[in-house]
């Protein structure tokens, strides 16, 4: 075996050169995933706008907060403050790869907390167009990588690169994602459903720095090609690294919140 | 009754007055109107028929002092036309909290919940049931308490301390859902200290992947009491009796994949002979179905006590199979169906609820259920006739 590495050490120029998309995709991927890690904890405050064919609105308001757990999904606490009724209501999280999350709800006017069942990461969350894995925490592995070609989006180099769930409970086949050259975040990103055809498409924008480091954008668009409904998701009050740790995000920190 | 919310609003400008600096409050809560409607008349003729209209609010204060102390306040009113008993006061929540890295201390009035099943909760036990609001028991009666809170890696401890016993709310003799003769207000306790006794508890919890744990032990005046046929100058009348209690309770949910897995059992003495009682079952959820963006749970419980046809409870050896649709809309619409089935006795009790939102803050809600009950020794059998359509609206603040 070992007078055979001297030859692949050789080979090695090559092998770069004839890289397959399938690796370029994942060189990509796990490029973005470097560019990002180490962010600690991140909270935010976040407002949803549901539009629905008809142009009727309505409004979500939530509190959210996540933990970066090395070597799987982050943890995440997500708190309701409006619509009214659901006030105080909160979710939280802790995301797998390739195992179903760990998921429980808290119910304010029983006070009663609620394991559920996670299977449905497509599901719509708080009946918007973005599905809870369009919400959960970026992981390297949870796709199969492909990339397609370079463009040009909104006046910013791009790659495009083709992802494929691994998780058979997805609803997505695939996804196309114009991932931004300069800051390694996606830019649009094409959802395509379970029947292969086109679903939704996001829109990322309004990109700012934090902590010199890391990406974060304003506004996440979401629009469903298939109900013409729509959803925008704005960002606001960004905190990096507050000191939040595992005890933020348990089922005792459900029933602390406010 | 009418001392209490003064007391409160004192309290709150009082608490205003100091709110200083890194301080938040704010006003969340509800109002409510409810229509119900009874096909059946009465099975008393000094209960109302048919029609009933009622109003209630639940306002929340919050305010908060920094990260570490917050304060909630939860006054409840209801004003019902035809049941005195049914219009009712009580402050649901009026607690502080002091949350530190590995432990919170609350005092004052709160609200527990413990547990995993569905079609009823053996191991809740802190707070009393608030029957007049509803007879599924999953309203509350305020419950003074000191609890500590230790999180630790080996779990979650709560302890606590209860000084003071709440009677549970029986319907009045106009109401509906109440026994025959109604259930009298001439309370009588085990303990010489009555509703003064300071009742104990504790309850360990812990997840371990996809199994979360409960274990429990309650020492106290049952919240659950006993009903006695008693003989008074005034005819024969029902008197609720509380026993000194000692209740162990075990909880245990597994979540695995599309299955809940949901088991309580309770070991109870001290009143009348000791007994187990059981409810365990499964919670099962179709995503998506029918190709639209809804989910399906389907439930299916077993309800046990070894106490038999002698248990204070209707629900001794019945089988609960009811669903759940969660249409994921803009709305949150939802609907829960279900039917508790006595396995020896023709009694089945039906329930129907069903949500919606509109217009931003506004909630409607309906609520039927249905109960047919053949033998008389079944609880139930006095509600026979209370077969109902209830429908609340309700503006969320």
């Amino acid at each position: 075996m070992n007078k055979f590495i001297g030859l692949w050490l050789l080979l090695l120029p090559l092998v770069v050169c004839a890289q397959t998309p399938e690796e370029r995709g994942l060189e990509i991927a796990l490029e973005a995933d470097k560019r990002d890690a180490g962010f600690g904890d991140l909270s935010s405050n976040m407002v949803m706008t549901l539009k629905n064919a008809n142009g009727d609105t309505s409004i979500r308001k939530m509190r959210s907060k996540a933990l970066e757990v090395v070597g799987d999904g982050d943890k995440s606490l997500t708190i309701f403050d409006k619509p009214a009724d659901v006030k105080g209501t909160a979710f939280l999280s802790f995301t797998h790869i390739l195992e179903a999350d760990d998921q429980w709800l808290y119910l304010p006017a029983l006070k009663r907390v609620k394991r559920i069942s996670s299977k449905n990461k497509s599901g719509p969350f708080m009946g918007s167009e973005f599905a809870f894995e369009d919400l959960s925490s970026v992981e390297v592995a949870k796709y199969a990588y492909r990339y397609v070609k370079d463009d040009v989006f909104d006046g910013e180099d791009c790659f495009v690169i083709e992802t494929t769930p691994k998780y058979q409970y997805s609803g997505y086949t695939r996804s196309l994602v114009w991932m931004s050259k300069d800051k390694y975040q996606p830019l649009k990103v094409e959802f395509y459903d379970r029947k292969k055809a086109l679903l939704k498409t996001l829109m990322v924008s309004g990109y700012k720095q934090y902590l010199g480091k890391y990406w974060r954008p304003d506004v996440l668009t979401m629009v469903n090609h298939q109900t013409k409904k729509e959803t925008v998701l704005t960002f606001s009050d960004y905190a990096f690294q507050t000191g939040l740790t595992d005890r933020d995000f348990n089922k005792a920190s459900l029933k602390r919140i406010k | 009754m009418n001392k209490q919310p003064i007391f409160a609003i004192t309290l709150l400008i009082a608490l205003g007055g100091f709110g200083v600096h890194v301080s938040a409050s704010e006003w969340s809560g509800f109002v409510a109107v409810e229509y119900a409607y009874f096909p059946q008349s009465a099975l008393d003729d000094q209960q109302f028929d048919q029609h009933n209209i009622s109003f209630s609010a639940e306002p929340e204060f919050y305010h908060s002092w920094g990260n570490e102390h917050s304060l909630t306040f939860v006054p409840f009113i209801r004003w019902d036309e035809h049941d005195s008993q049914r219009s009712h006061f009580d402050v649901r929540e009026l607690i502080w909290t002091h949350a530190a890295e590995q432990w919170d201390i609350r005092a004052g009035i709160g609200k527990v919940f413990w547990g995993v099943t569905e079609s009823q909760h053996l191991v809740d036990i802190i707070n009393q049931s608030d029957l007049v609001e509803n007879i599924d028991a999953e309203d509350k009666l305020g419950q003074p308490m000191i609890n500590l809170t230790l999180l630790q890696d080996w779990g979650m401890l709560d302890l606590f301390v209860l000084p003071g016993f709440r009677e549970r709310s029986f319907a009045g003799k106009d109401g509906r859902f109440r026994s025959s003769p109604e259930i009298d207000d001439h309370t009588v306790y085990e303990s010489g200290a009555k509703q003064k006794h300071v009742d104990y508890a504790l309850r360990w919890s812990q997840t371990f992947d996809d199994w979360d744990v409960g274990l429990s032990h309650f020492y106290g005046t049952s919240r659950e009491p006993r009903i006695i046929p008693t003989v008074t100058p005034n005819g024969l009348v029902l008197v609720p009796f509380y026993d000194i209690i000692n209740q162990t309770g075990i909880d245990v949910q597994a979540t695995l994949d599309a299955w809940l897995w949901k088991v309580e059992v309770i070991h109870r003495s001290g009143q009348g002979e000791t007994f187990n009682a059981f409810t365990g079952g499964f919670e099962y959820s179709f995503v998506g179905v029918l190709d639209s963006s809804a989910d399906l749970g389907l439930i299916a419980e077993y309800l046990y006590d070894d106490r038999g046809s002698n248990a204070a409870t209707p629900f001794e050896d019945d089988v609960f199979i009811g669903a759940r649709l969660g249409v994921n809309d803009a709305a949150s619409s939802e609907l829960l169906f279900g039917v508790i089935s006595d396995l020896n006795q023709n009694t089945r009790f039906y329930s129907l609820e069903a949500s919606r939102r509109f217009a931003r803050s506004w909630v409607i809600s309906v609520e039927a259920r249905f109960i047919s009950a053949e033998a008389n020794n079944d609880p139930l059998f006095y509600l026979r006739h209370d077969d109902s359509i209830k429908v609340e609206l309700a503006r969320h603040f």
